[in-house]
């Protein structure tokens, strides 16, 4: 029977591995050790910029115990969406930082850098073409859209990552893929059970998630001819059919059908069952779509401002009777003053958040709510430039420290904790795509380097 | 009146991509799971409301062999839009938490 060993060892690379449970994890010999590095979870900011959520050394840290245990044990490393958001510069940093730990330890060996980045050239041509396609809930699309994204990614499925490795890559560093694409690449090259290699992967890609403690990072996947098992690492976590069935819950809007590039996975009719060992589950029964059209989903992300902020401490009394009409009084006198210096209404907005009162949940608090003890008050500025942006923050510091709730009181001076007051925050960005593009095959829209290290 | 937190486990609410949010309530028995199923309270349309989102939008999962309600839908605006108010939204689990059965 085919059969094929997974060590996903962290549902984030950077984050830290947990190196007992790892090697828990290398002791029960993976055919391959595969790590999803990606999120959007975080904001729109990591893509928009190409930035990583974790540091350089971090992210060595987490590369050099996998790299160094997959070459003593001869297997392949798989990397999806290197550096949070999977752009081309982010592939090349984790290829960078590989290189070094081989060089370091005297090792020799070939990484394959694969490239999901788009230009929006290449996405236009595609929406011309009528290969674009909004998904439920997507942002209103142009297309002078793909042109206002700082950065465009496509979704890797898992056919670049086999494909990389078949070329004698040892070690396979993605640009932004399906979360599960590097961790069911090889069980579905390995003629595994197609919905089970797919819906394994999504159980395990978040790491320990799925287990009944989340200390381990770690979790072991082995996917076979028929269904999936996942092993915790920890040697007293366990797995039951209740921590892996309801793990397929978290962060997915859909449970029951999930969308890959190659196809949809559904889940409706698994079976979840505990093994006799008492921590692993085996599932069985989840059933596999192929896609007319093989899709890779877009992500895409821009830059639409520049902020800064300001933040204050309030305990008067007065202003925590009625936060809602100290905010409005303040904002329409300092208005006043910033159109008086000649700044356009349409190059700026400003905006505050009552932390304490309802910055958190919106709107008006419910009836019989009672006054805060203090509340902190945080002051967003958005402007065209982070020069105007710096210009109305500092119209607003006097304000800020001293707007009476009754304006014929005398001034109260209000608590900030930071001098300078404001601070410029650089660009504010946001995403905007949530489409797939047709492709005409896997690697249509991917570019593969390779770098051998000798 | 109970409210739902008081009949659930777990409330609980996290995005699902930057333009969705998901939000599920966990019961630990079939007889707080059914109150909660069966509440004309918690339905579709109350979470429409209490969310202020249209009610077509919103996508619901009940997952009997574990006890959970599952609803989610599009949010108002994507994550980190420039005056975001809760990232992963995390913290929307709430309203739904204090609704009454």
């Amino acid at each position: 029977m085919n059969t094929c060993k997974i060590l996903m060892p962290i549902g984030s690379m950077g984050a830290g591995f947990n190196p007992e449970t790892f090697a828990a994890g290398m002791a029960l010999g993976p055919d391959v050790i595969a790590v999803d590095a990606g999120s959007t979870d975080s904001g729109p900011g990591y893509l928009a910029n190409g930035m990583c959520k974790y540091t350089r050394a971090m992210l060595k840290s987490d590369l050099s115990i996998a790299v160094l245990a997959a070459k003593k044990a001869g297997i392949p490393f798989f990397v999806g969406s290197c550096g949070t958001c999977g752009t081309d510069n982010m592939v090349d940093l984790c290829a960078e930082l590989v290189e070094e730990i081989y060089k370091e330890n005297g090792l020799t060996g070939k990484i394959a850098k694969i490239y999901s980045q788009q230009t929006a050239d290449i996405i236009k041509k595609k929406w011309d073409e009528g290969k674009i396609r909004a998904l439920d809930g997507a942002p209103g699309v142009c297309r002078e859209t793909f042109d206002e994204c700082t950065n465009i990614v496509a979704l890797l499925g898992a056919e670049p990552f086999i494909k990389a490795w078949q070329n004698g890559a040892d070690v396979v560093l993605g640009g932004r893929a399906t979360d599960t694409a590097n961790i069911a690449a090889m069980a579905v090259y390995k003629g595994c059970n197609t919905a089970a290699a797919w819906h394994g992967a999504k159980t395990v890609e978040c790491g320990a998630q799925c287990t009944d403690t989340s200390e381990d990072k770690g979790v072991f996947l082995t996917v076979d001819e028929e269904g999936f098992t996942v092993t915790p690492l920890g040697e007293k976590t366990r797995c039951t059919p209740y921590t892996i069935s309801a793990h397929l819950l978290y962060e997915t809007s859909d449970p029951t059908r999930l969308t890959e590039p190659s196809g949809s996975f559904l889940t409706k009719d698994a079976v979840y069952t505990q093994l006799p060992d008492g921590r692993s589950v085996r599932v069985i029964g989840s059933t596999f779509e192929p896609a007319a059209k093989y899709t890779m989903k877009l992500e895409g992300a821009g830059i639409v401002g520049y902020q800064n902020i300001s933040l204050v401490g309030i305990t008067n009394r007065k202003v925590l009777a009625d936060p809602e009409t100290w905010i409005k009084n303040i904002s329409a006198y300092v208005d006043k003053f910033i159109r008086k210096v000649g700044i356009d209404p349409g190059d700026y907005s400003f905006n505050f958040k009552a932390y304490g009162y309802n910055a958190v949940i919106e709107g008006p608090v419910p009836v019989g709510t009672p006054p805060p003890r203090e509340i902190g008050m945080l002051l967003t500025v958005t402007a065209k430039t982070q020069e105007l942006a710096t210009q109305i923050a500092k119209i607003f510091n006097p304000y800020l420290l001293h707007f009476p709730a009754d304006l014929n009181e005398d001034l109260p001076s209000f608590a900030f904790p930071f001098s300078p007051v404001d601070i410029p925050r650089g660009a504010t960005c946001e995403f905007k795509l949530l489409h797939v593009v047709e492709c005409d095959d896997p690697f249509e829209l991917v570019r593969f380097e390779y770098v051998e290290i000798e | 009146m109970p409210m739902v937190q008081d009949i659930a486990m777990e409330v609980r609410s996290k995005n699902a991509g930057p333009f969705w949010v998901t939000l599920e309530i966990f019961c630990k028995d079939d007889e707080a799971y059914q109150i909660i199923k069966n509440s004309p309270n918690v339905t579709k349309e109350k979470v429409a409301e209490t969310y202020m989102v249209n009610p077509e939008q919103i996508k619901c999962f009940y997952c009997d062999s574990i006890y959970v309600a599952k609803f989610s839908f599009p949010r108002p605006k994507p994550s980190g839009h420039k005056y975001e108010n809760d990232m992963h939204t995390g913290q929307q689990y709430i309203r739904l938490a204090e609704l009454e059965v």
